[in-house]
């Protein structure tokens, strides 16, 4: 297929997951406002929302102090923010309008159908009511996508091309959050397993649909470390990284064929990493410098991907 | 003074002052049965429900000039045009005829030039600038330049019809001929089973086989692309859905480059090579190497492999000197020339400004004349005089006294109405008539076409840029089917009784009509 149409369908399913995810960490925080002494400030609160949107300081040189009301404009409704639902959205559409042709019309009209129901919520002011109707939809249009790629799309590789983004991105968004939440909620000092909110750590769980299965798998009060492994090792988890590289390997190893890519080499690297990995080991090295070096690992890994099918070159 | 509207010929001919028998043409006997019984909210809400998918589908335009690039649709009137098999059948071959001259003149005046020879044709079309005289000597297969050409019709009468422009270069319009006709069938399902209507679907199967054919020789299986500007082009949704019905790549020029006297698109694969190229990308932005060095739609190189045989263009480089309005006035000729057969349509007349008592005439008559520009398209740069105020004629007559010969006038046509829901009900508006001919081993055209329709009351421009929108056009395969025979006894018969007894009557005659068909 043309390096450009796959190019569009693996950002347009980058886009929206970006977006589901964006969705996951506003409704988790405004879940966490709602608690009594969640936090000892509304900003100390909502700056994780930031931070793991990776725009703290555009934040702030845009509006100045941290408060629900700017955090939410800014990461649902902001074109300006690059990593905002808006724009997510936004970008979705136009890279599936680009190449309407590469999918099926179900999918194309799926997406098209997102982006006008979209403007419904635009002006709208979702710090006073409906954040939670609003992030509801979001997720709910995502599954939509997935699930109408999933039903309707050939098996060739415009479908490889839509996973890979969707996995690609997916892994980036959960590690971004454990390292935060586990930055914020576990002050070096403190030692691992200590006391914290259990609060905190469900709503970490939840935002990553992922309370629940923590129950079922551990039927045990919630510890940091074990939500680590959930959301590290657990390949069963959907949202794990391992679950992810369980995708994405298979995936470049087809689309390799007989030829040798450094990006089916790098995600054999990273997917050994989590299939043969220890917590424990990971705890000893450092879970912060394991999930940052995962996201480097990963932002490379898009790097040759888009190298080796995105944008090739005549010579 | 312009006319009322009742002076103009309509397509239906609906008048309900009229005693029963007389009330619409015949053809249009079944649907204004059906419209009886429709109120006008139903109608609106039909309109409603199809502006919705349309909006859903994203059949929608990008207007140039528009700062924010937003995407509208074309208004789509849910009210059909109706052409009688015997019209069809004249119309197509005219049409036919037309564009079989049409591509032995590009062939001719890329080679012998036997047409200026002969002295028909004047010498100074070679002057003209959409004469590409890098396509001199150049062979094409099959000699086909116009692989896909759209032939404008207007209608003035019963049976007087007229040409009104050839598109020979990377005509539009189609995919709202085939978009329209789903939505009636969406939305009208009943009127189908009353009506033979000849079905139009099988336009990018017929476009597919004839690019497959046009490829050049010794080519096995062969790969065909589309080639569009993108997705910010006023056309790219159409772009879009051919390629998608025709099952190949759409493409732009950063995906094709050149090497070795071939053309290749860049996959994932690898390089893959191009053989045939629907191109949607005008003359001038196709190779930046030749045409329009600023142009980032082409493909650098582009036109040296087309010229040596690498690959192949259609439509061809070089069509727009055939289409052109200077060139127009020639095309009766040309197909007594090329085909020595009489032309079966007609040419508007028209005056070429370039001519100086053909210009005076002009310059006295302009506020009841239509001048265009020679190279314009879009409904841009045209004066309808009858419509025009004192001040719009004044600077449009200093433009053309600064160069003349870049206009042509022609007298202003009572262009046909047609039935259309406006929001004050149903009412007649002015329409046109553009179907596709396609050129590759045969000459043909599936039996549709696209019916724009200038939705402003009394405006004679049909163009979507200009507020026009588009009708579905339907195409009667046998004039028996339509209830012809709803004789005026037959008429008042049905008239007394209930409207489910009358549905079977229609339904009954269009059944042996189709029987009647397939023999």
């Amino acid at each position: 297929m043309l390096s450009r149409t796959a190019d569009h369908l693996y950002w347009m399913a980058r886009y929206i997951e970006r977006a589901e995810n964006m969705g996951r960490v506003l409704e988790v925080t405004y879940s966490m406002s709602l608690v009594p002494n969640a936090a000892e400030s509304e900003a100390a609160l909502w700056l994780p929302a930031l931070e793991i949107s990776g725009n703290v300081d555009e934040y702030e040189a845009e509006y100045g102090d941290i408060n629900a009301a700017n955090v939410i404009h800014y990461l649902a409704m902001d074109p300006n923010n690059p990593s905002s639902i808006y724009t997510a959205l936004r970008n979705a559409r136009e890279n599936a309008r680009a190449v309407r042709v590469a999918m099926t019309s179900e999918t194309w009209e799926n997406i098209n159908a997102l982006w006008i129901e979209f403007q419904q919520f635009n002006g709208q002011d979702l710090a006073k009511n409906g954040l939670r109707e609003f992030c509801d939809w979001v997720k709910a249009r995502s599954h939509l996508f997935r699930g109408v790629c999933f039903g309707t799309m050939l098996r060739d590789d415009a479908f490889s091309f839509v996973r890979l983004g969707t996995f690609i991105e997916r892994a980036d968004n959960t590690a971004r959050l454990l390292d935060v939440k586990y930055h914020l909620l576990l002050p070096e000092q403190e030692e691992v397993g200590g006391a914290v909110d259990y609060y905190e750590w469900s709503a970490v769980l939840r935002s990553v649909s992922a309370f629940q299965a923590y129950q079922k798998i551990f039927s045990d009060t919630i510890v940091p470390w074990r939500v680590a492994e959930l959301l590290v090792l657990r390949r069963d988890m959907p949202r794990s990284l391992h679950a992810c590289l369980d995708e994405i390997s298979p995936i470049l190893d087809q689309l390799s064929g007989s030829r040798h890519t450094e990006c089916r080499r790098l995600s054999g690297e990273l997917h050994a990493r989590l299939r043969y990995g220890k917590m424990q080991d990971i705890f000893q090295q450092g879970l912060h410098e394991f999930l940052s070096d995962f996201i480097d690992s990963n932002n490379i890994l898009g790097a040759e991907i888009q190298r080796a099918f995105l944008s090739i070159n005549p010579s | 003074m312009q006319k009322s509207l009742q002076s103009f010929f309509d397509e239906m001919q609906l008048d309900m002052t009229a005693p029963d028998e007389n009330r619409v043409r015949h053809i249009y006997a079944a649907y204004q049965d059906w419209l009886k019984d429709i109120s006008h909210h139903q109608l609106e809400s039909k309109r409603q429900e199809a502006e919705l998918l349309f909006r859903r589908v994203g059949i929608t335009f990008n207007v140039y000039g528009e700062e924010d690039g937003s995407e509208r649709l074309i208004p789509f009137d849910v009210i059909p045009r109706l052409i009688s098999a015997t019209e069809w059948s004249k119309l197509s071959a005219g049409a036919i005829q037309r564009v079989r001259a049409l591509n032995m003149f590009l062939h001719d005046i890329y080679h012998g030039q036997e047409i200026i020879k002969a002295g028909i044709v004047p010498t100074s079309i070679l002057a003209n600038s959409q004469y590409r005289p890098e396509m001199f000597g150049v062979d094409v297969p099959n000699q086909i330049y116009a692989h896909i050409a759209g032939i404008d019709l207007v209608r003035t009468s019963e049976s007087q019809f007229y040409v009104l422009e050839d598109n020979l270069r990377t005509p539009s319009g189609v995919s709202y001929m085939l978009e329209d006709r789903k939505m009636m069938m969406r939305l009208f399902p009943d009127l189908f089973r009353r009506y033979p209507i000849a079905p139009v679907d099988h336009y990018p199967q017929v476009l597919l086989k004839n690019l497959r054919a046009v490829a050049q020789i010794g080519v096995h299986d062969p790969v065909v692309v589309l080639l569009s500007p993108g997705a910010y082009n006023s056309a790219y949704f159409e772009h879009a859905f051919i390629a998608q019905q025709m099952g190949i790549e759409l493409v732009e020029g950063q995906d094709l480059f050149v090497r070795n006297n071939a053309v290749y698109m860049r996959t994932t694969q690898g390089p893959q090579r191009v053989d045939v190229i629907y191109r949607r990308i005008d003359d001038d932005y196709i190779d930046p190497l030749v045409f329009n060095a600023d142009s980032m739609l082409g493909v650098p190189g582009l036109l040296s492999v087309y010229r040596n045989g690498g690959v192949t263009l259609a439509n061809a480089v070089g069509t727009g000197v055939a289409d052109d309005k200077a060139t127009y006035i020639y095309v009766p000729e040309m197909i007594k020339f090329y085909l020595g057969e009489e032309p079966l349509l007609e040419n508007v007349p028209t005056y070429q400004l370039s001519k100086e008592d053909e210009l005076q005439y002009t310059l006295e008559h302009l506020h009841e004349l239509v001048v265009k520009e020679v190279q314009g398209s879009g409904g841009y740069g045209m004066l309808v005089g009858p419509a025009a105020t004192k001040k719009e004629i004044e600077e449009f007559r200093l433009r053309i006294l600064s160069k003349p010969s870049n206009y042509i006038a022609q007298p202003t046509l009572a262009l046909s109405t047609c039935p259309t829901l406006v929001e004050a009900g149903i009412a007649p508006r002015h329409v046109d008539l553009r179907p596709f001919v396609l050129s590759g081993k045969t000459v043909t055209l599936v039996p549709g076409a696209l019916c724009r329709v200038a939705l402003k009351e009394g405006s004679l421009v049909v163009n979507s840029s200009q507020g026009g929108g588009t009708k579905d056009t339907w195409v009667l395969e046998s004039d028996l089917l339509a209830p012809t025979d709803l004789t005026p006894k037959n008429v008042q018969k049905v008239a007394g009784h209930a409207v489910g007894e009358t549905e079977l009557n229609t339904q009954k005659q269009v059944k042996n009509a189709k029987a009647e068909s397939v023999c």
